[in-house]
């Protein structure tokens, strides 16, 4: 799972400085309104310049245009992560020689001019011109490029490994692909895009907090432009003056100061930096508002197989008919599941090996033959011939039923031993086995789900959150239970069909729940598409990558559950810096509404009015005053890009709790703390001699 | 701080507290058209008004319906206000002969009173006929009552309401509150108030001879009635002639005084008991006579101080209760009581700390007794002050003006944090409903969901709303108060200068543009740009909230409803009240802070320094 995909950091920066000039272009300035006034305001403090270039106006001019390149440079710092993954990516599109196979020769050309359906030639070293199904052979393939996972995978022909993404390495043996994909069109385009294109339209809670913050920007630019005339006023009654300061420099810091610069300049970093987690988590997401939906799922379908429990039921244990000794029972579960290269057939060779020392024997040759397991039969099992005096054998294994119904056919009794055995199994949830040999029922093997470790920890958390999760099993409803019982999942599906999948979305839906699932194959395609939140698996077919509104490169179904906290993660984090920028602006008044109006009414020259009373910090004098709370306010967004790229801290925690915490921390915290930088950087000031 | 004056407190608070389930209740039950035991005897009278009116009562409307109703009521029943006022002096019940209103005293009264702000820029007994309090005002009391009311069903019944567009029929919500609660409630209140001695008479305004006649000077009329008046030399502050700049003193004309002698006095009364009982219980506030209930007449005893105080609060806090009710969460409506009582508890506890506080402009004499009726004293002074601007009503039976700086600051900071310490009746409830829509807002991002407001999940449309709301009557009070600083016409109405003229002037914005009408006296409103800029700011403070209230809830109404989890913010409890305390306080505060820097807080320190204004 960790990404191989290395980030320079060093050119990260120097790109994200350069981007951060070039975005000043009014062009994307107006696309942040918040930004777009501090933007607007530095201009007028520069022209304000011509008229009075007083150090405390050269200053305060130098850093409202530092605030709008901070903010620049966060958003830059976000979008570099991705732009370096997306060019990483492109380097490999570059255009490669495949060998395509014309009349079973192989013929160089260019990967661009191949069509689906063409074959292609890949040895050791070659790059996978396309996108593509192994059609022959078997080797070995480094994908690292994409999914970041150094170790090679096996892509063999046949089954559900058959597909291969154009730009990897072929690193082993010999394999015929057939192109499923144009240039342009490929998986890799697709990435490109996603990466690239993630960003286009704002999410609807970003549209919605957009509103809020530019509606805060537009009361506090009336509440500043209010302030002149009500202070005039007093000065005029004092009998002053110029005593109030209300210079257009002055009056444009307060409004910087009180806009909510730090959650404006840090909210399409902070977007861009949740996709850009998902992304190091090897997700891909179609666009930030799928990351958004994951963070407010309500239902969380989970496939039991692979996700729940570890790949495929595994025989546990023999238990025989009246009558019929262990290891017979053991030996024939044995024979009959040799030719079986399904899990569950391995494992059971694998506990008879085990228990009783059974070894796998040869069994090829002219007096065996094999029953493959058919949709009809429901059984398989092995025939052999009479042979060395030996009488001829029919082993068979297969579901309770049809076992009853062959054994029945031979003329055979079931008894009602294995009857109850089987409905004992059924009710614990396992899988039962039926194996019988000719007429006579040797017994029943125990097939189980093995739960993963951990999972159910893992869904009491997801409970904490408010989110349920429901499995869904081919099993029987016994089983199913069961599991479920098992691995602590509040819901199940039982018997469950692709339709029924759909239905459950659909009915959830209806009742204003978000769903997530995790899928790959064709037949999840629908459900994928109607989920709010669609993982496909990587490795799974193209109908269900497409269908989703994200990839998990890992193809790992535990994944999910990630996910979902990073979406949560990303509406946190924006929450918190909104509560925090707001919060932050007390301070700002108490530093430069005394520095403003201290001396109104005050009785003497030199002497101060009422309000320096406000002055709770000490500050120096107005100018420093002013400067420290600008240069806060400046700087925050700087300190706070590392929080905004990595996301505040989760915990799996109830609502009130989580609320509880991080009001206390943003909110209470953002009160308090730009007091304390603020004189900090006063005394900072007054000791370089910037400000008296 | 006294124990009789503890137990009227606790009895006050008290008998609100537990009158609110009860009255919470059958107001529920008025609305949602369950039997109460008033419909025998009103039911008839409602299905008589459907007949007579056309109303179908069954009739659905949307919320731009409802909301399009509403102003349509609203400016029907100020164009004939307006005619009524400017025309009273050919109209029948006028026995004092009151002359007809000027347009622009006219236009703001009437817009003040249909839209239950009750702002008055004049004295009722000196400028208003029989026919015009009564005929005119006090069916507004009633009616802008019975509107605001209807606007918090609407409001509830649609949160309840999940994929639907419609969210009730403001013409049946407006008649069942008229007829079962507005006009019941009334009648009930005006009883003990008539029997404590406020008039309810239609005769002529009463002469009474004086027992101690006094002389005072007035200025001497000529034939036409102007005053005649005669050159004299300007003097400053100090007693010493002005000059002008060659020496010359400057001379100003000043009226010649004479004496005259005063031994009989002209009570006005009038039907005072039911128009009193209105203007407490419905958080209207336009007081018959112009000093409002500081007027022995409006209110003439302790008792009926107490009912009048009482009926200030039972409505308002009863909604908060229904409002839970009809959305089915009184745990959540009880959160939001909890947060506006410790809101205006607070405010009262800061205002009577600051009022007994020792003023050294006055040598440290305590009580301060200036604006103040010496029947009610101190606390009740205060007390109702601070009920008539925590709860939406702006009646006074004392003169905020008159009150300690802080103590002013009080009712002010009520008025600015947008009336929603229970607030008018129906519309604090709504209004407070932005600020909850703000606090879910962010703690909704902050848990890391999209928020959701009682199973609805809030979308830009609803922010949007939800600030305007909250950010147009603040603006609609900053934008004229920085106006009036500035202008002539804005500065010759000030009593005083300074911090203190600059508080007149935001009060007057700030009631105006959140309905109150409360009055910190002290400005003369009554010029053309005072009567047009108030009236303006209350039509904003009026619409631009039952707007934005109907369109998040018409929303609202069309969402599918999500059952809450552990994952919900849950609306009730104290981590909510105390952060949606939070947002009051951070948005108010954001916004006014400087104002009442410039206003109160200097004055304040200016006081403490032995100066004022």
């Amino acid at each position: 799972m960790s990404t191989s995909f290395k980030i320079n950091y060093s050119s990260l920066i120097r790109q994200a400085v350069i981007d951060s000039f070039k975005k000043l272009h009014p062009r994307d300035e107006i696309k942040n309104l918040v930004m777009f006034v501090v933007w607007l305001g530095s201009i007028l403090t520069t022209l304000w310049l011509f008229k009075d270039c007083s150090r405390f106006n050269v200053q305060i001019c130098l850093w409202l245009w530092f605030t709008c390149l901070f903010a620049n440079f966060a958003e830059a710092m976000a979008e570099g992560r991705g732009k370096a993954h997306a060019d990483e990516l492109r380097k490999m599109r570059t255009k490669t020689v495949a060998k395509k196979l014309v009349n079973g020769k192989e013929v160089s050309v260019p990967s661009s001019e191949l069509k689906i359906g063409d074959r292609v030639v890949c040895t050791p070293g070659d790059l996978v011109p396309a996108d593509g199904e192994v059609v022959e052979g078997i080797a070995t393939v480094d994908e690292s490029a994409i999914t970041g996972e150094s170790a090679p995978v096996v892509r063999e022909s046949g089954g559900d490994r058959s597909a291969v993404t154009g730009g990897t390495r072929v690193t082993s043996d010999r394999i015929v692909v057939r192109v499923t994909a144009e240039e342009g069109n490929s998986f890799l385009d697709r990435m490109i895009a996603m990466i690239e294109g993630a960003r286009r339209q704002l999410t609807p809670n970003e549209i919605a907090l957009n509103i809020v913050l530019v509606s805060l920007t537009a009361l506090f630019i009336v509440v500043v432009l209010a302030l002149p005339p009500m202070a005039l006023f007093n000065e005029k009654a004092a009998g002053q003056t110029d005593v109030v300061l209300t210079s257009l420099p002055v009056l444009l810091a307060l409004i910087v100061c009180l806009i909510p610069t730090t959650i404006g300049g840090l909210l399409s970093a902070i977007g861009i930096a949740g996709i850009d987690r998902l992304m190091r988590r090897n997700v891909l997401a179609t666009s930030g508002r799928a990351v958004e939906a994951a963070g407010d799922v309500d239902v969380l379908l989970l496939d039991k197989t692979g996700t729940i429990t570890l790949g495929n039921r595994q025989a546990t244990e023999f238990i025989p008919a009246p009558g019929v000794a262990l290891d017979v029972l053991a030996d024939a579960a044995q024979l009959a599941s040799l030719a079986d290269e399904t899990p569950e057939g391995r494992s059971i060779v694998t506990l008879a090996k085990e228990k009783f020392n059974l070894r796998g024997r040869d069994v090829a040759g002219p007096l065996v033959k094999f029953v493959p397991f058919s949709a009809q039969t429901r059984m398989s099992g092995v025939d052999l011939a009479a042979h060395d005096g030996k009488a001829a054998r029919q082993i068979r294994k297969g579901a309770d039923a049809s076992v009853r119904a062959w054994v029945e056919s031979h003329g055979g009794l079931y008894v009602n031993e294995v009857v109850a055995a089987v409905e004992k199994i059924s009710r614990a949830g396992g899988t039962p086995l039926v194996v019988a040999e000719n007429e006579n029922v040797l017994g029943v093997i125990l097939l189980k789900d093995i739960v993963k470790g951990g999972i159910k920890e893992r869904f009491a958390q997801l409970r904490t959150m408010g989110i349920r999760t429901v499995m869904i099993t081919g099993d029987n409803p016994l089983t199913a239970a069961a599991i479920a019982a098992e691995a602590g999942v509040d819901d199940f599906i039982a018997q469950a069909k692709p339709e029924d999948k759909l239905a459950r979305i659909r009915q959830e839906q209806s009742g204003g729940k978000l769903i997530a699932m995790i899928g790959d194959g064709t037949n999840d395609a629908p459900s994928l598409a109607q989920a709010d939140v669609g993982v496909a698996m990587n490795s799974g077919t193209q109908a269900a990558r497409e269908a989703g509104n994200m990839v998990d490169l890992d193809s790992n179904p535990t994944k999910l559950i990630e996910v979902v906290e990073i979406g949560k993660q990303l509406l946190m984090t924006r929450g918190a810096l909104t509560t925090f920028s707001i919060a932050n602006d007390v301070s700002k008044y108490f530093a430069i509404i005394p520095a403003m109006f201290g001396i109104l009414y005050a009785t003497k020259p030199g002497g101060v009015g009422p309000l320096d009373k406000m002055n709770i910090m000490y500050l120096h004098s107005p100018e420093s005053a002013i400067l420290s709370a600008v240069i806060f306010n400046a700087l925050i967004i700087v300190a706070l890009i590392p929080l905004a790229l990595k996301g505040v801290k989760y915990q799996p925690l109830g609502a009130a709790v989580i609320l509880r915490k991080n009001m206390l921390i943003y909110g209470v915290g953002g009160i308090i703390v730009p007091f304390i930088f603020i004189k900090l950087i006063d005394v900072l000031l007054v000791a370089v001699h910037l400000a008296p | 701080m006294t124990t009789n004056e503890i137990i009227q407190i606790v009895l006050f608070f008290g008998i609100g507290i537990a009158l609110t389930p009860i009255l919470g209740r059958f107001m529920f039950k008025v609305y949602t058209g369950e039997k109460t035991w008033l419909h025998p005897v009103l039911q008839p009278v409602e299905k008589l008004v459907y007949w007579a009116t056309g109303i179908d009562p069954a009739e659905e409307m949307t919320w731009l319906r409802y909301l399009w109703a509403v102003v349509l009521m609203t400016t029907v029943g100020f164009a004939s206000l307006m005619a009524i006022l400017m025309t009273q002096k050919w109209l029948p019940f006028n026995p004092a002969g009151q002359d007809n209103l000027s347009w622009h005293l006219a236009f703001n009264t009437a817009w003040s009173f249909t839209c239950n702000a009750d702002w008055q820029s004049y004295s009722g007994e000196a400028v208003m006929s029989y026919f015009s309090q009564t005929i005119g005002l006090s069916v507004h009391q009633f009616i802008s009552g019975a509107a605001g009311l209807a606007i918090l069903v609407a409001v509830g019944r649609a949160l309840k309401r999940a994929s639907v567009k419609t969210i009730g029929n403001f013409w049946v919500d407006l008649t069942r509150g008229t007829i079962y609660i507005v006009i019941p409630l009334s009648i009930l209140w005006a009883i003990p108030l008539a029997w404590q001695g406020v008039p309810q008479a239609w005769q002529n305004y009463a002469t009474a001879k004086l027992v101690e006649p006094y002389t005072t000077s007035v200025p001497k009329l000529d034939d036409k009635g102007n005053a005649i008046t005669k050159s004299v030399p300007k003097t400053d502050d100090k007693g010493q002639a002005v000059k002008d700049d060659k020496g010359q003193p400057v001379m100003v004309d000043q009226p010649v005084m004479v004496d005259q002698k005063v031994d009989e006095q002209i009570i006005p009364v009038g039907p005072v008991a039911s128009f009193e009982s209105c203007k407490q219980l419905f958080t209207n506030g336009g007081g018959w006579f112009g000093v409002n209930s500081a007027h022995p007449l409006e209110n003439p005893t302790p008792l009926a101080n107490f009912l009048e105080l009482l009926a200030i609060i039972i409505v308002p806090m009863a909604q908060v209760f229904m409002f839970g009710l009809l959305v089915g969460n009184v745990k959540h409506a009880w959160c939001i009581f909890a947060v506006m009582l410790g809101l205006y508890v607070a405010s009262f506890g800061v205002a009577w700390w600051a009022e007994v506080q020792p003023n050294p402009v006055t040598d440290n004499i305590v009580p301060h007794m200036e604006g103040k009726e010496q029947r009610e004293g101190v606390m009740n002074s205060v007390l109702w002050g601070i009920s008539a601007t925590a709860i939406d009503n702006g009646s006074v039976n004392s003169m905020h003006d008159s009150w300690m700086p802080l103590a002013g600051l009080m009712p002010m900071w009520n008025i600015l944090v947008g009336e929603i310490e229970f607030g008018g009746i129906g519309c604090g409830m709504y209004c407070m409903l932005f600020h909850i829509l703000i606090t879910v807002f962010i703690a909704g991002l902050m848990i890391g969901r999209t928020p959701e407001y009682l199973g609805k999940k809030l979308d830009a449309w609803c922010a949007t709303w939800a600030v305007i709301g909250v950010l147009l009557p603040n603006a609609a009070c900053l934008i004229p108060t920085a106006m009036s600083v500035v202008m002539d016409a804005g500065t010759s109405s000030m009593a005083n200068q300074g911090p203190h003229g600059l508080s007149e002037v935001l009060y007057a914005f700030g009631e105006a543009a959140n309905n109150n009408g409360s009055a910190f006296a002290g400005l003369n409103a009554n010029t053309p740009w005072y009567d047009v800029a108030l009236g303006v700011a209350i039509i904003i403070g009026r619409f631009a909230p039952i707007a934005a209230a109907l369109a998040i809830v018409g929303r609202l109404a069309s969402k599918k409803t999500v059952e809450p989890s552990a994952g919900t913010l849950p609306t009730h409890g104290w981590t909510f009240g105390l952060t949606l305390t939070g947002v009051i306080i951070i948005v108010a505060a954001l916004t006014f802070f400087p104002a009442l820097c410039l206003g109160p807080f200097i004055e304040h320190g200016l006081m403490l320094a032995g100066r004022t204004f």
